[in-house]
């Protein structure tokens, strides 16, 4: 047999030529299942304190949707990560925010990032919206027995819908419910707060640039009183994570943008602790 | 009762290879060949879906002639291959010699050991960071493996399709220039002297036999193009394919730019202007 880990120059194994599907996930689940979080068994009634990552918001603008993210990733009382990435591309048109265990979480992320493209070049046509939303719920599903001894992942998925010509956001429970939401929504520890603060400042046909700025409001505010949320750091220069979809793709916002934004919402909550309204 | 004739092996060698060699000469060819900014696949195929020319990892590409059912059967093994080996690596681990490697071992094994060979020919590239990276490796029915050195010809009529394409390639040629180099060849008349992928047929070159001619609609054109981040890949068709393969359009390179329109996002058509309806 031929496998990358043992990096061989033999024949590809049956499972390479095999009919099957165009998912990567399946073809893996079947070759090498150990690869996968869903295929490793753990000692049962047992646990650990492995890195937790925290807040994610998304809203959907006139043009498509922005989703942003905290850099902070927290283990007990303790601050495990300061400038942690917890929004990822998951294609050209969509992006994946993670909450909960991180090692497990950057793992599916990853899995779905080839998830996506495997798929794109064995057929040659990207997924719609709505299937790429139930890949993820299906690989969330995988997770269930991890998730029982605590080590749990949910993710928000957001994209641009090319049929339907819009923006999209769709959250996940743990048991792989897979659920659209119209508007807004976050995840994560600090998302009580985050939510009440997109409650408020939300209102359809926000441009771009105001969607950011709600973004980072909310998550401003989820960080004044969740503690394992990461406000901007200024002394370091940390900025959340934000990215955009529209029509063209998905993008990241560049930090001097960011920087600008996030030094004006300081400015204007001095004194007004509150913030926007 | 009858007993079964002793047949040497050379023979049962020779036997596959003919018949390996006739079903891929009844295809038509394909032409990979390099350029100043990356590896371009052109092939001459009506078809919009099913592909000789495919995406394998961010920096390879794939194409075939010969059957379709054996080569996609390779193709979709390659995918899997190259994206296991990213995943369980890193994407810079993923390389065309490992995957050439293992394709020959498979297309080796089935040559001595199925009921029939494969009918088919592959090349998998890779483009480098500069030119003197980019590698072709060409695989044979047999699965003999060669390192090629700027263009291959495969399909019917390859060998004197290799021959004019060694006396006009050079390196650092544009795209429009390899293109309406490789569209020439594929046009000109294919019977020749000695032709090995027609070993049986009147061999006779016949100078009043003009070329045919080959639009953009009858072409699958890709580029692999060493200046794009991470997935290289470009599929050349419409508009652009027409401004490149016509000699009197100053277009000569594609473009460094992605277009948006929805879709196929490894598609260059040069109709980004015109927005699909909403």
């Amino acid at each position: 047999m031929s496998s990358p880990a043992h990096g061989g120059t033999r024949r590809l194994d049956d499972a390479y030529l095999a009919t099957g599907s165009a998912s990567f996930t399946e073809f893996v689940g079947s070759f090498r299942p150990e690869m996968l979080p869903s295929g490793r068994v753990l000692p049962s009634g047992s646990s650990i304190d492995a890195p937790h990552g925290t807040t994610i918001v998304a809203l959907v603008h006139d043009s498509g949707v922005v989703m942003a993210g905290d850099r902070r990733a927290t283990m007990g009382n303790i601050i495990a990560n300061r400038d942690m990435e917890k929004v990822f591309a998951a294609d050209d048109y969509s992006v994946v925010g993670i909450a909960g265990t991180a090692g497990i979480a950057i793992e599916l992320v990853r899995l779905y990032q080839v998830e996506l493209e495997h798929y794109e070049k064995i057929e040659g046509a990207i997924m719609s919206l709505e299937g790429k939303a139930n890949r993820l719920a299906s690989m969330i599903r995988g997770n269930l027995g991890l998730a029982m001894q605590g080590l749990t992942v949910v993710p928000l998925y957001a994209g641009y819908d090319l049929d339907g010509d819009a923006g999209r956001i769709y959250s996940y429970d743990v048991t792989g419910g897979c659920y659209v939401e119209g508007g807004h929504h976050s995840i994560g520890s600090g998302s009580l707060f985050a939510r009440g603060a997109l409650k408020k400042l939300w209102r359809p046909g926000l441009t771009e640039t105001q969607a950011v700025n709600v973004a980072l409001e909310a998550l401003y505010d989820a960080a004044d009183d969740d503690s394992a949320t990461g406000g901007p750091d200024l002394g370091r220069q940390i900025w959340p994570t934000v990215a955009v979809i529209d029509r063209t793709g998905s993008r990241f916002v560049a930090d001097d943008v960011l920087e600008s934004q996030v030094r004006q919402i300081v400015e204007a909550r001095r004194g007004n602790p509150g913030g926007a309204r | 009762m009858s007993m079964p004739f002793y047949v040497p092996p050379e023979q049962v060698m020779k036997d596959r290879a003919d018949f390996a060699r006739k079903g891929i000469a009844r295809g038509r060819s394909v032409i990979v060949l390099g350029y100043d900014k990356g590896i371009a696949f052109v092939a001459e195929n009506p078809s919009r879906a099913l592909h000789k020319v495919s995406e394998i990892y961010d920096r390879i590409a794939f194409a075939a002639v010969g059957r379709y059912n054996e080569f996609e059967s390779l193709r979709v093994a390659g995918i899997r291959y190259a994206d296991l080996r990213g995943y369980s690596y890193d994407r810079t681990d993923v390389t065309a010699r490992a995957l050439a490697n293992s394709y020959a071992q498979t297309i080796g094994a089935v040559f001595t050991q199925e009921q029939k060979p494969f009918e088919i020919e592959i090349v998998v590239a890779e483009v480098g960071r500069t030119a003197d990276g980019d590698q072709i490796f060409r695989l044979t029915y047999d699965g003999s493996v060669a390192d090629e050195q700027g263009f291959v010809a495969m399909g019917g009529a390859s060998d004197i399709a290799e021959q004019r394409l060694g006396q006009a390639w050079r390196p650092g040629l544009s795209l429009a220039e390899a293109l309406r180099m490789a569209v020439d060849v594929l046009a000109a008349p294919a019977a020749a002297p000695g032709s090995a992928a027609q070993p049986g047929a009147a061999a006779a070159a016949s100078p009043e036999n003009p070329p045919r001619v080959i639009d953009a609609s009858m072409l699958e054109v890709a580029v692999l193009d060493r200046e794009r981040p991470r997935r290289t890949f470009r599929r050349v068709t419409g508009a652009l394919l027409e401004r490149l393969l016509s000699a009197d359009d100053p277009t000569a390179n594609a473009p460094t730019a992605d277009e948006s329109h929805p879709g196929h996002p490894e598609v260059l058509s040069g109709e980004s202007e015109q927005t699909p309806p909403a």
